[in-house]
């Protein structure tokens, strides 16, 4: 890209994503919010994802304990201690963070192919943590947990209301991954990804940098999973198990790894999918998901967002 | 008879159970270690393939009477051709990639398979007769041992060892091994790499449908038998380390009795104790007990 070109690709992402937010205000008036809201959080929590494997290079298949347990915590703390709505999300946050260090210690002690393996293992005995003991209702999930009063003020059983708490969570989660990706610090992740070892021969010390986008990675899916919770008022074992760190790979991947508006893309594209499939094809909602697994890897690897971005590309030069 | 205030009938029951788990551990983990050696993929749909071959024993016997004895040699055959079929439509478009895209490509494959078995047969289960031959049971004084599961051990151990010959002591093994140092100076010297690695996938999941038979009698014929199993294979794998075939053999019997023991006497621990061991392996010895430091 020349220099003279890039202040006029500046304006226009600006306008880009200032359009987008104008659409996500206005968007609850025209389609049903709930929908929306669980579309905004798992826009977050693949964004987030993406943040560690299309930035870092590192492939976590474990992160559904971050989006559960940040849930379960949250649904605890506003259930049962009574606490209000922004303290839940704040200590499930923390939480999810916490998790996130300890298993950000763990899995970078080893790279690519066991660092999927050990994130998986460790987000397995999570699940069977939460299964085993009471407090988080075992098979039943967390049921009945009140949306309550934001700041002790705002009633959040109305939808619109939540819409816009939702909004204004993901709109700060995904600002802070821009900010991110956009820093010096997202730069040296970056060099971390594409060669490691020069990484380390320019005098990075490159396990603290894995670790500190492991914890942002896992506190933000933790926020997703923290409002997901206070959205339908229960926390479900199905947040922890494997499935959904599954999901959250081929969201990422079918929106385009390591692009910015990639995971929030292929998150709205499954979920729809999901919500329209659910009730037609019954199971095969999984083989529909495998399939798209397939495709993406084989014949799709740039996902939705890259492939847009190639052609824009591709006709710029022209 | 009472060991450590538990009765012996208990425990012993509890390590056979362990010893069992302990060799499909082993088994699948070693099929694990093959294909990741030469192909430097992690094959995410062992699991679906390991439920494969007990959903053929299973279908074999109930829609068309064949016994045992011919699903326990043909199933591991047409899961393992199924793999080779795979592998030369598939896996082998992804190995100038990062290997992630493998680890990604059989997640999507094991999501197809299994989803498709859940449609077909539901996630009731279905159980398998144990057959004659091997009914019944030895009273050893301090505890029952029923036929079949001595059977699966000893199974499941000769597989293991004879999988361990074939590799160290025969010529095909040597190619193997020469391929996976180096697979380009291999093929220079004339030997057909890419035929090698087809039959490497093919073998290994060919191993995973053969335990999946084993394990039909026992557990449950389940569309997410698989699944279950090989997260907790995957935690063996890390803690075992992929570089050795003894030592992966030598660390599923291991934890599976570790895993036995928890069961006596700390059961709520039972399920996550193999997670914990990994654990603690990653902190002491992050390459693993046999793995080469990276």
């Amino acid at each position: 890209m020349s220099t003279a070109s890039q202040p006029t690709a500046l304006i226009k992402t600006e306008v880009l994503y200032s359009g987008l937010f104008i659409l996500g205000l206005i968007a609850p008036f025209a389609i049903y919010p709930t929908f929306l809201m669980k579309l905004f959080c798992f826009a977050l929590f693949a964004s987030a994802f993406n943040l560690l494997l299309g930035f870092a290079g590192l492939l976590s298949f474990g992160h559904a304990a971050f989006l559960g347990t940040a849930g379960y915590v949250c649904g605890l703390m506003v259930r049962d201690v009574g606490v209000t709505p922004e303290i839940g999300i704040l200590a499930g946050t923390v939480c999810a963070g916490l998790l996130g260090w300890v298993f950000g210690i763990l899995a970078i002690r080893r790279t690519g192919i066991y660092f999927a393996m050990i994130t998986l293992a460790l987000a397995q005995m999570v699940y069977f943590v939460v299964l085993q003991i009471k407090a988080t209702g075992g098979e039943d999930g967390l049921q009945g947990v009140p949306r309550g009063h934001l700041f002790g003020l705002i009633d959040l059983s109305d939808n619109i209301a939540m819409y816009y708490l939702v909004y204004a969570v993901f709109s700060i989660g995904f600002f802070i991954i821009y900010r991110t990706i956009h820093s010096p610090f997202g730069q040296i992740l970056k060099a971390i990804r594409e060669n490691e070892p020069r990484a380390i021969s320019l005098g990075y010390d490159v396990n603290k940098f894995k670790l500190m986008a492991f914890v942002i990675s896992a506190s933000l899916a933790g926020l997703a999973g923290a409002t997901k919770t206070l959205i339908f008022q229960l926390a479900s074992l199905s947040d922890v198990h494997w499935h959904t760190s599954g999901e959250v790979v081929l969201m990422t991947l079918l929106g385009g790894l390591g692009t910015i508006l990639g995971p929030a893309v292929g998150s709205a594209t499954i979920v729809t999918l999901q919500n329209e499939l659910a009730d037609k094809v019954g199971s095969w909602v999984t083989v529909i998901m495998g399939t798209i697994f397939v495709v993406c890897v084989l014949a799709f690897r740039r996902g939705i967002v890259g492939e847009i971005q190639a052609l824009i590309q591709r006709a710029g030069i022209r | 008879m009472e060991i450590f205030g538990v009765p012996s009938a208990l425990l012993g029951s509890q390590l056979l159970v362990g010893l069992i788990n302990g060799s499909f551990y082993a088994v699948l983990s070693l099929g694990l270690a093959i294909i990741f050696g030469l192909l430097n993929i992690i094959n995410f749909a062992h699991g679906a393939q390991y439920m494969m071959g007990a959903f053929i024993a299973w279908l074999a016997l109930t829609k068309l009477n064949i016994n045992y004895w011919v699903a326990l040699i043909a199933a591991p055959v047409l899961v393992g051709l199924f793999g080779v079929i795979l592998e030369r439509t598939m896996l082998r478009k992804l190995y100038k990639l990062d290997h992630l895209y493998g680890l990604l490509l059989t997640f999507g494959l094991a999501l197809i398979i299994e989803g498709i078995f859940r449609d077909q047969f539901g996630i009731s289960g279905e159980s398998y007769e144990v057959p004659e031959a091997l009914a019944g049971g030895v009273n050893l004084g301090f505890m029952f041992l029923p036929i079949y599961r001595a059977w699966v051990i000893v199974a499941s151990l000769t597989v293991c060892f004879g999988t361990w010959y074939m590799i160290e002591k025969t010529r095909l093994g040597a190619y193997l091994r020469a391929g996976t140092e180096n697979s380009q100076i291999v093929q220079a010297l004339g030997i057909n790499v890419p035929l090698l690695i087809t039959f490497t996938y093919g073998y290994g999941v060919a191993l995973a449908a053969f335990a999946g038979v084993l394990a039909a009698p026992i557990f449950q014929v389940n569309p997410l038998m698989g699944s279950n199993l090989i997260i907790v294979v995957f935690a063996v794998v890390v803690i075992g380390g992929m570089g050795s075939i003894l030592g992966s053999i030598v660390t599923g019997i291991g934890l599976g009795l570790i895993e036995g023991l928890t069961r006596v006497f700390y059961p709520e621990a039972s399920a996550v104790v193999v997670f914990v061991i990994m654990v603690i392996v990653l902190l002491l010895r992050p390459a693993g007990l046999f793995g080469k430091a990276a």
